[in-house]
């Protein structure tokens, strides 16, 4: 027996099944977080039903309650008697308590709100429920009672819904409209307005300040205050338009309540609705919470400028780092001297590696953004003072800055990689009269390729993952627009900007409502992921085709 | 074997060089190694050599492992200087110049003096781009020019017409004996004046060992050749095919 078992450990058994252990313990953490924040997350965007529930209060009256049930959970008996909140029906040791998201924030408060289920006397699915999605005050749910247009009510009962619907897409309308002035052609005239002041402060600065020069601003300020005048007229208009429609509806206490469509997202029926029609619903949610910009301080509608400015600044910060960190490699690796110095230099760029993300964040704030962008400010746009332009957080010194800390992941990826390549191929170029220069050029960094994207590839999961130094450097709960549009030059480095886990933090720890933006953390979560998976199979497919390339190597 | 005329040096630890069969005063000389030292750090691995290597004629020499018969190769091509700590004294002329002056330079004597290494090492591009790599260095662009060298040079080195259809694909995918063959049509791309081969058929099996012999054979009437080898079979084949040739033992 015993020998038996010694023979079992020589044999290695034990050791492939441990390794074995180890892979299928990493397979199930990882599949399980995203499984994990997958179900919270998506399940969010799917119409839920709405019950109406019978329920017996403390002081024996019966209320009726309207909602999504959002959460449940098993309590003990003696925990809540011990709450002293209210005395439960049966006799069972444990009860369950549902959480409802009854909405309608602004009627009763809360709105969210326990039930012992015990005390639910009954519950039903009323198939003219109606849930209604609104930019202010979150939820609301009730029975819809009239539609009303300039407070004559122009239908009522059951021709009410399809009434309601069609001047609701005549309200989303007006609201694209309106947003497309306001945001875009407003946006544009504002800042066009702003480039004249700078204009002119410039001129007066440079003492260029000549009548003429000051007349052909005034003139042009003159035509974009007029362009303004017309823009805002028609805005007026549209807002009036907008402003005619609402609906009435009986809310849970029984009290008709009345809603202008102008504050209206959608209104759906979520009992009535088929499996296709929810399925088609659902995928409008996400559509929209992929496409579309935030709403109620984060907690409702879409993460688009999240998403954008998360691929813009590992974009630019990949195109920063990587001709530095390989740069950095060749000359370590090819051209310095190998002593004491360089074996010097190259630790102290691998302990870069572990220096706390935050640390580059206060390096970030006092070097880039203080001192070059002070400087840049009072070298370029001494106009703009004493409003900084690049002396602020934004877009290119959160770059910049986690160019700085993925730099080592770089350069150990190309020095190892510049070091794998035999010399053979080096001595060969050589020996055909090339230079040291022209080796590497033609042949040992083309050859070193691969390791460099290896590098970018870490780099990019290790930055776009990054929060911390981000708060010091550059993104803000809101940025009022993207840090790319259609005002020349175009692309704004100096802007600040939304990151997808900057987002997540906000939403879960700043939000006015954190119980109802909790799916949300969810979902941004995984969309986070998703953006660093698709950055990384992207470098991966890149890697990929230029291993392809010079495969070569490996086996000769 | 030995007779009146040879002088005999002692290149660490073994070997000697040993003229036969030629009159080396009746032919031109290439290269003039006179009185060369080289020394690794504090190790000195060549000692007072001195030998002349006629031109369009193939030299081989031949000794055993660590004896510095590469160390010598790589001097004539300036190889050595990429070794950290090499030192060289004494001198080596080619056509009377001295490689080692401070005016030489470099790139251009290895432009001048070509060489094909143990192993084969084909860069991993494409065969054509192989060949072209040396033209390309010395910035020749033109399509027309680079076809007809690189064609040319494929048959020098007689792998023409086993690649012809496949110009465009990785070298990486010939055989042993083809890369090796590939590389000395690489080397004779940029038309050198001499070509060095390190033991150039020591990776090889024989069939492409005996080939890459008829080729070393064809070239010489075009090329001053010097090859390496530690193999007595091989350099006696040599001798067979190459009757005029010098070589050592």
């Amino acid at each position: 027996m015993k020998r038996n078992l010694g023979n079992w450990f020589k044999s290695g058994t034990p050791w492939v099944w441990l390794n074995a252990a180890a892979v299928s313990a990493s397979l199930i953490m990882v599949v399980g977080l995203l499984a994990l924040i997958a179900v919270r997350g998506l399940a969010h965007f799917w119409p839920a039903t709405v019950y109406e529930f019978e329920y017996l209060q403390t002081d024996g009256q019966h209320q009726r309650i309207i909602g999504e049930i959002s959460d449940s959970e098993i309590v003990t008996r003696a925990r809540i008697e011990a709450s002293g909140s209210a005395e439960v029906p049966g006799d069972t040791p444990e009860v369950e308590r549902l959480l409802i998201k009854t909405g309608n924030r602004d009627l009763v408060g809360l709105d969210f709100r326990w039930l012992l289920e015990p005390r639910v006397l009954e519950r039903s699915m009323p198939t003219d429920v109606m849930a209604v999605e609104r930019y202010e005050w979150g939820n609301f749910y009730g029975f819809l009672q009239r539609v009303k247009q300039e407070d004559q009510v122009v239908a009522e009962g059951e021709a009410a819904w399809q009434a309601l619907q069609d001047r609701l897409a005549r309200a989303t309308e007006l609201q694209h409209r309106i947003k497309d002035i306001e945001k875009g052609r407003i946006g544009s005239i504002n800042y066009a307005m702003e480039q004249l002041r700078l204009d002119r402060r410039r001129l007066e600065l440079e003492g260029r300040d000549t009548p003429e020069n000051l007349a052909a601003i005034e003139a042009e300020q003159a035509r974009l205050q007029a362009d303004y005048e017309v823009l805002q007229r028609e805005l007026g208009e549209l807002y009036q338009q907008l402003r005619r429609d609402s609906f009435t509806a009986t809310v849970m206490d029984g009290r008709e309540v009345e809603v202008p469509l102008a504050k209206v997202v959608r209104a759906y029926r979520p009992n009535a609705m088929s499996t296709v029609d929810k399925f088609g619903f659902y995928f409008a949610k996400l559509w929209e919470f992929v496409s579309d910009e935030p709403r109620e301080a984060n907690t409702e509608g879409g993460i688009f400028p999240a998403i954008f400015g998360t691929v813009m600044m590992v974009m630019l910060m990949s195109v920063v780092v990587t001709p530095f960190g390989v740069v950095a490699a060749v000359y370590l690796r090819e051209y310095a001297k190998q002593g004491p110095l360089t074996r010097t230099i190259r630790i102290a760029v691998n302990n870069l590696a572990g220096v706390p993300s935050i640390v580059y964040g206060v390096f970030g704030l006092g070097f880039f953004v203080y001192f070059l962008g002070g400087n840049i400010d009072d070298l370029f746009f001494p106009e703009a003072q004493p409003a900084p332009t690049f002396g602020t957080p934004g877009l290119f010194w959160a770059a910049l800055t986690l160019a700085l800390l993925t730099l080592p992941v770089v350069i150990v990826a190309t020095e190892e990689g510049l070091s794998r390549i035999p010399s053979a191929i080096r001595e060969g170029s050589l020996a055909l009269g090339a230079t040291k220069a022209e080796t590497l050029w033609r042949t040992v960094l083309p050859m070193a390729s691969p390791a460099m994207m290896t590098g970018l590839i870490l780099a990019v999961a290790r930055a776009a993952g990054e929060v911390a130094p981000l708060m010091l450097v550059g993104v803000v709960k809101l940025a009022p627009s993207l840090p790319v549009d259609g005002n020349p030059p175009f692309v704004h480095l100096e802007r600040k900007f939304m990151h997808l886990g900057f987002h997540i933090y906000d939403v879960g720890f700043q939000s006015p409502n954190v119980e109802a933006a909790r799916p949300l953390v969810y979902a941004t979560a995984l969309l986070l992921v998703l953006v660093i998976v698709v950055l990384n199979l992207a470098a991966i497919a890149i890697r990929n085709r230029l291993r392809e390339q010079f495969k070569s190597f490996d086996q000769g | 074997m030995m007779n009146e005329q040879t002088k005999t040096h002692a290149i660490d630890p073994g070997l000697v060089v040993r003229r036969e069969a030629l009159d080396i005063s009746r032919e031109e000389i290439c290269l003039q190694v006179q009185d060369l030292d080289l020394y690794y750090g504090a190790t000195q691995a060549l000692k007072k050599i001195t030998m002349s290597i006629p031109r369009n004629r193939v030299t081989a020499y031949i000794g055993p492992s660590g004896c510095g018969k590469s160390t010598l190769l790589r001097c004539f091509n300036r190889m050595n200087d990429l070794v950290d700590g090499v030192r060289v004294e004494g001198s080596i002329r080619l056509d009377g110049e001295d490689i080692y002056a401070r005016s030489t330079n470099v790139a251009d004597l290895r432009r001048r003096v070509g060489m094909v290494f143990q192993k084969p090492n084909p860069f991993p591009k494409s065969i054509y781009e192989n060949v072209a790599y040396g033209l390309r260095l010395q910035g020749v662009t033109s399509r027309r020019t680079l076809d007809e060298v690189v064609e040319k040079s494929l048959r020098g080195a007689a792998l023409w017409d086993e690649v012809k259809d496949r110009m465009h694909e990785s070298a990486m995918g010939l055989s042993g004996g083809q890369q090796q063959r590939l590389v000395i049509a690489r080397a004779i791309a940029i038309e050198p004046e001499v070509i060095l081969l390190d033991e150039p058929a020591s990776a090889l099996d024989p069939i492409s060992t005996l080939k890459i012999e008829e080729l070393i054979y064809d070239l010489k009437s075009k090329y001053t050749i010097v090859i390496v080898t530690h193999n007595m079979q091989q350099a006696a084949r040599v001798r067979t095919i190459l009757p005029s040739c010098i070589w050592a033992s």
